[in-house]
């Protein structure tokens, strides 16, 4: 007797699961607004990209044209891949001293893994990744970047 | 030409009388079958190519995507394109196959699916041919499909394919059972085998409300094994995608591979129509006791509609099933229909034939 109840049981328990699992596959069905897939060629415009998504690595610069690159080398050392390279010039202060500062920042974006480890490894937060994604380019030469920008200088304040 | 929207057969009538006046009787039978064959062949593109899109949009709804948008208005021309592609690509000649069963195997998958059609009626008069053991007849010629599956395992010199194909073959062993026993519950309410009379057996109330919660578990378990028969998933260990590569048509490519393809989907459409005209009714309108005003309306819609949104229904919840269940395992499978399906639908029959010689349906 209990075996032929186990085996009722079973079977209704197995169309319960089975029902359950067809109400979440048919709300998904009924309601279009639980779509996730974006069309992504027609929504360039207005599309955005999540706030910790790794495009590519930048240095942020102020509206002063200023950034926080104190030129220490770190990131370079850090990279596994030989991705970024520090070229440093020597400039005299305001009050005489002389001061290490960037000359070029080379980044390699052919060569980077977005592994996120110069960013987190700057003593200064000098750099931080983009939300630019669209990489594509004719030329590899192109994808050699010079992450500080012509005629900028360290902010103040920034050791 | 008479032509009345809610019933065909003066219309065929009006057809055959003017084909006989003008020829001889051989040559109008002749040209009356060719007639068929073309609406038939036309239907069947039709139908096939639309299923493949409504199943990829339900599929992708279900998993909350898109699906295909690009080729025209929601890329509904999609698979248009798809069969193009598929039509232009090489026929790949296998070494070591067996060459003529290989080629003829695509044949008989589609040639059976194309059998079993004639026998569905689409609305009244609107029927191929009406076989007083209509329903016999579909079960016979839709079994025979497995038999190219078969072929086509076994020619293809492929371990992938003979596996698949000689799952299909234990798998559709076991589960015509349980649809012949399932569609034999409502053979025993209808008391005939005529698929036109069953239609019309439902004009006061489909099958499905009429024989209780009997000819509802029938229709359950319809859904269940002809799912099954048609190799559909959660069923599909013939194709197994994941395991098997594709299964019995691994080899196949360009239009006979589209055969097979094919021949899935309008096995499907087959299996679905076969369950809206023995079950919900066919192109029988939805009618409830004695509420005029409502028969009045539901008989206003045209019977070919009524028949194309039941059998949409059907594919729809198949469809469903498919995308939410996982594969079964061989083992399961089995288990699924000798310790759970064939008991159930055994006592099924037995409680509906009770039923029906005490009069308790409606």
């Amino acid at each position: 007797m209990r075996s032929i109840l186990n085996y009722i049981k079973d079977i209704v328990l197995g169309v319960w699961s089975l029902l359950k699992g067809m109400k979440v596959t048919g709300s998904y069905f009924f309601r279009p607004s639980t779509i996730v897939t974006q069309k992504y060629p027609n929504n360039r415009k207005e599309l955005v990209m999540f706030e910790r998504f790794k495009g590519e690595v930048v240095m942020p610069h102020n509206e002063k044209n200023e950034h926080k690159c104190t030129g220490c080398g770190i990131c370079e050392i850090n990279c596994p891949n030989g991705t970024i390279e520090v070229i440093s010039k020597t400039i005299i202060t305001e009050d005489g001293k002389k001061k290490r500062a960037i000359d070029k920042h080379i980044y390699r974006l052919g060569m980077c893994t977005f592994c996120a480890l110069c960013v987190k490894t700057c003593p200064t937060k000098a750099l931080a990744f983009s939300q630019e994604f669209e990489h594509a380019v004719f030329n590899r030469a192109k994808l050699t970047k010079i992450s500080n920008k012509p005629g900028s200088q360290i902010m103040k304040g920034v050791q | 030409m008479p032509f009345d929207i809610r019933d065909f057969t003066s219309l065929t009538q009006w057809i055959d009388a003017g084909l006989r006046n003008a020829l001889s009787p051989f040559w109008s039978v002749v040209i009356e079958m060719l007639i068929v064959g073309v609406l038939i062949l036309v239907f069947y593109a039709i139908i096939g190519l639309f299923l493949v899109y409504a199943e990829r949009k339900v599929c992708a709804l279900m998993q909350n995507r898109l699906g295909p948008n690009r080729v025209g208005p929601f890329g509904m021309f999609q698979t248009i394109a798809d069969l193009m592609k598929l039509l232009f690509v090489e026929l790949v000649s296998i070494k070591n196959a067996d060459k003529f069963l290989f080629n003829l195997a695509p044949f008989i998958v589609i040639i059976a699916s194309f059998m079993a059609i004639a026998a569905i009626p689409f609305a009244k008069g609107l029927h191929a041919i009406d076989l007083n053991i209509g329903v016999f007849y579909v079960i016979a010629v839709s079994a025979m499909g497995v038999v190219g599956i078969l072929l086509a395992g076994w020619s293809s010199n492929n371990k992938y394919s003979l596996i698949g194909a000689i799952r299909s073959g234990a798998q559709i062993v076991s589960y015509e059972l349980s649809v012949g026993l399932s569609l034999i519950t409502i053979v025993i309410l209808a008391g005939s085998m005529q698929l036109s009379e069953i239609v019309i057996a439902q004009a006061d109330g489909w099958f499905v409300f009429k024989g209780h919660i009997s000819a509802f578990i029938a229709f359950v378990i319809f859904l269940i094994s002809s799912t099954a028969e048609t190799n559909r998933g959660p069923f599909d260990l013939a194709e197994a995608e994941s395991e098997l590569t594709a299964g019995y048509h691994t080899e196949y490519s360009g239009i006979k591979f589209a055969f097979f393809f094919l021949a899935e989907y309008m096995n499907m459409f087959i299996v679905a129509s076969i369950a809206a005209t023995v079950f919900l009714g066919g192109w029988m309108p939805l009618h409830v006791g004695h509420w005029d005003g409502f028969n009045n309306v539901m008989d206003f819609i045209p019977p070919f509609i009524w028949y194309f949104v039941k059998t949409f229904f059907v594919i729809f919840l198949m469809m469903w099933f498919k995308w939410t269940f996982p594969r079964l395992r061989i083992d399961q499978l089995l288990t699924l229909e000798w310790k759970y399906l064939l008991p159930i639908n055994l006592v099924n029959v037995l409680i509906m034939a009770f039923l029906v010689l005490m009069g308790w349906h409606f």
